[in-house]
C-alpha cells in the first residue's frame, strides 16, 4: 500500500494547499479536458510548463509525483509502443511484418507520453494536496446545483463523510480478524483460487457483522446528539472562495484559450 | 431537591417472550450523582436508552425536567440530556475531534461563529485542544471518551448519563474521565447518572441504585450498599477494595466495625487502632 501515491494525502500550507476543494477539482477535470484538446508541440509545452509551475506550488517534492507515475509505468510502455507499432504516416522508418515504424507513429506516441504524465501529474497535485475529507466536501459543494431536482446532497456528503472516517477502523478491524482467524489456523493467501476464495468467508462475514454493530451503535449515538436529517443542520466545516482560487482559474482559462488557439 | 428525572410504573420489552422492565419506578434528583449497578442483562443500558426516547416503552410515563416523554418533547428532552456510550469507537460520528464536537451543535444549527468558539471552549477543557486535526483513528480510547464528553458538554446538557463509559478503557484513562466529569459536575451543577459494573465508580456517587432482572433492588447510599457485602455477591457484584480489606484484617482479628469507610476513613482507624494498641 505505500507505494501507491495516488490517493495519498500530504498535510501541508503551500499556496494549492489552501485553495478551496471544489475549485481544485474542478481545476482538475477542466485541465483533463484541454489536455484532450492539445495536438501539436507548443500545446503540449503550455500545458507542461503549467503543470511544473502547480508542482512547484504545491510545495512537494518532485520525488513523490514520480513515484506516484510508478503504479501506471508498465501501462504507459504499453500504450506507447501500441501507438509507435500501429500508427501509420509520415516517413516509414522501419517496417516488419505488421509492424512499422513512422515518423509520425514516434511523435504520436510521445505525445501519448505526455498526455498520460500530465494527467496522473494533475490527478497526484489533487489528492497530495488535498484531504479526502475536503474531496468530500468538494463534491458536495459542486453537486449542490442537484437540489433543485431532489437529489439528497447533504445525505450523500454526510455518508461520504462516515465512510472516510470508519476506513481506518474498518482496516484496523479487518487487520485483528485476519490475526485471530490466524491463530486458529486459517491460512490467508496460500493455495488454489478456489481455496483462497473458501478462506475469504471467515474474514468476510465477521467483518460484515461488525460493520452492522457500528451502523446500529453510531445511529444511536447520533440520535441521542440530537441527529434529525442532514438538511436542517448548519455546517462546521466551510471552504471558501478564495482571491487564489480565481486567479488560478484565470491562469487556467487563459492557457485554455492560447491552447485553442495554437493547436493545429 | 426536586425530581429531575421520574420513571413511573414503566413497562418494557424488546421482544414478547422477555420483559425488560416490568412496572419499573424510579427517580432521579436535580444535581445528584447516582449510580445505577447490576449484572449484565439487567436492564441498566436499557433504561438509559429508554430515558432518552432513544427506545420506545409500552406502558408508564417517563418525565424529564418537567417534559413528559412523548413525540412533541423528545427534541427538548434530548437537549437536556447528553450520553456518553460504551464504545469510544462507534459514537466518534465527526471525521475530526474538532468536527465530532461540533456535530451536536450542527444538528442543533447552531450559527457558524458560535460552533467555532464553543468548540474551542470545551475541547480546552477536557484537554483535547491539541488534538483538534486528528483523526479517530489515531487516538486513544480515553482521547475519544474525552472527545465524546467535550461533544456532549458543547451542547451544555443538565443531565449525563455514562452508559459503561470507562468499561473500555484503562485503570488511568478511566480515573482521568471520572475526575474530569466530577470537576465538570461540580462547576456547572449537571446531575449525573453512572450505569456501571465498576464497583470504585459506583463508591463516588451519592446514591447508588441496584437493577436486578429489569427491578429495583436496592435504593440507597454506597456505604450502606457496600455494608451488605452479602447481597452485592449474591447480585453477581464485587466489593469495593476497601471493603475487601476490611474483611480481610477483620479475619485477621483486627476489630475493624462493620461500618463502610472509605480509604481515608479506614486509613484513620488504623491509625488510631495502632496508637492505642
Amino acid at each position: 500500500m505505500n507505494n501507491l501515491i495516488l490517493g495519498r494525502y500530504l498535510p501541508g500550507n503551500s499556496f494549492i494547499h489552501q485553495m478551496s476543494p471544489q475549485s481544485k477539482l474542478l481545476l482538475t477535470f477542466y485541465f483533463v479536458a484541454i489536455i484532450f484538446l492539445a495536438n501539436n508541440v507548443i500545446t503540449y509545452a503550455i500545458l507542461s510548463v503549467l503543470i511544473i509551475a502547480a508542482i512547484l506550488l504545491s510545495g512537494i517534492s518532485v520525488s513523490f509525483f514520480i513515484k506516484g507515475i510508478r503504479p501506471m509505468i508498465w501501462l504507459i510502455i504499453f500504450t506507447v509502443i501500441l501507438q509507435i507499432l500501429f500508427s501509420a504516416g509520415g516517413k516509414v522508418l522501419w517496417h516488419w511484418g505488421p509492424f512499422t515504424i513512422t515518423q509520425l507513429g514516434l511523435v504520436n506516441g510521445g505525445f501519448v507520453f505526455v498526455r498520460f504524465l500530465l494527467i496522473i501529474m494533475i490527478s497526484t497535485v489533487l489528492t497530495l494536496t488535498t484531504s479526502p475529507l475536503a474531496i468530500a466536501d468538494g463534491v458536495q459543494t459542486i453537486l449542490k446545483p442537484l437540489k433543485k431536482v431532489k437529489f439528497p446532497v447533504d445525505t450523500l456528503a454526510l455518508m461520504l463523510s462516515i465512510a472516510l472516517r470508519f476506513v481506518p477502523t474498518l482496516m484496523d478491524e479487518m487487520t485483528t480478524i485476519m490475526n485471530a482467524q490466524r491463530s486458529r489456523g486459517v491460512d490467508f493467501g496460500s493455495g488454489s483460487l478456489k481455496q483462497r476464495i473458501k478462506t475469504a468467508v471467515p474474514l468476510l462475514i465477521p467483518l460484515f457483522t461488525g460493520a452492522i454493530n457500528h451502523a446500529e451503535e453510531l445511529s444511536t449515538a447520533m440520535e441521542a446528539r440530537g441527529f434529525t436529517d442532514s438538511e436542517h443542520r448548519s455546517k462546521y466545516r466551510v471552504y471558501h472562495w478564495q482571491v487564489k482560487d480565481t486567479l488560478t482559474w484565470v491562469v487556467f482559462l487563459l492557457v485554455g484559450g492560447l491552447i485553442f488557439f495554437v493547436r493545429k | 431537591m426536586a425530581n429531575i428525572i421520574t420513571v413511573d410504573h414503566l413497562s418494557f420489552e424488546y421482544n414478547e417472550k422477555t420483559p425488560v422492565f416490568k412496572d419499573l419506578s424510579m427517580a432521579v434528583k436535580a444535581g445528584e450523582w447516582l449510580a445505577v449497578i447490576g449484572q449484565n442483562g439487567s436492564g441498566k443500558s436499557t433504561l438509559a436508552k429508554l430515558i432518552d426516547g432513544l427506545l420506545e416503552f409500552d406502558t408508564g410515563t417517563i418525565t424529564v425536567g418537567g417534559l413528559i416523554l412523548n413525540y412533541e418533547n423528545l427534541a427538548a428532552i434530548r437537549d437536556q440530556i447528553g450520553i456518553v456510550f460504551q464504545n469510544p469507537d462507534n459514537q466518534f460520528v465527526g471525521a475530526t475531534v474538532e468536527e465530532d464536537v461540533a456535530f451536536g451543535l450542527e444538528n442543533r444549527q447552531v450559527p457558524r461563529e458560535q460552533m467555532v468558539k464553543l468548540v474551542e471552549k470545551n475541547l480546552k477543557l477536557v484537554n483535547m485542544w491539541n488534538f483538534k486535526d486528528r483523526i479517530p483513528a489515531s487516538l486513544s480510547g480515553g482521547q475519544k471518551q474525552r472527545v465524546a464528553i467535550a461533544g456532549i458538554l458543547a451542547v451544555e446538557p443538565q443531565i449525563i448519563i455514562l452508559d459503561e463509559a470507562t468499561s473500555m478503557l484503562d485503570p488511568l484513562g478511566r480515573q482521568d474521565i471520572i475526575q474530569l466529569i466530577r470537576q465538570l459536575k461540580a462547576e456547572r451543577n449537571l446531575t449525573v447518572i453512572s450505569i456501571t459494573h465498576d464497583i470504585n465508580e459506583a463508591a463516588l456517587a451519592d446514591r447508588v441504585l441496584l437493577l436486578n432482572q429489569g427491578e429495583v433492588v436496592e435504593e440507597t447510599t454506597p456505604a450502606q450498599i457496600f455494608e451488605e457485602t452479602d447481597k452485592l455477591t449474591h447480585y453477581g457484584l464485587d466489593t469495593p477494595f476497601v471493603v475487601q480489606l476490611a474483611q480481610r484484617l477483620r479475619d485477621q482479628n483486627i476489630p475493624i466495625p462493620k461500618q463502610y469507610m472509605d480509604e481515608k476513613e479506614l486509613i484513620q482507624w488504623l491509625q488510631t487502632y495502632n496508637s492505642t494498641k
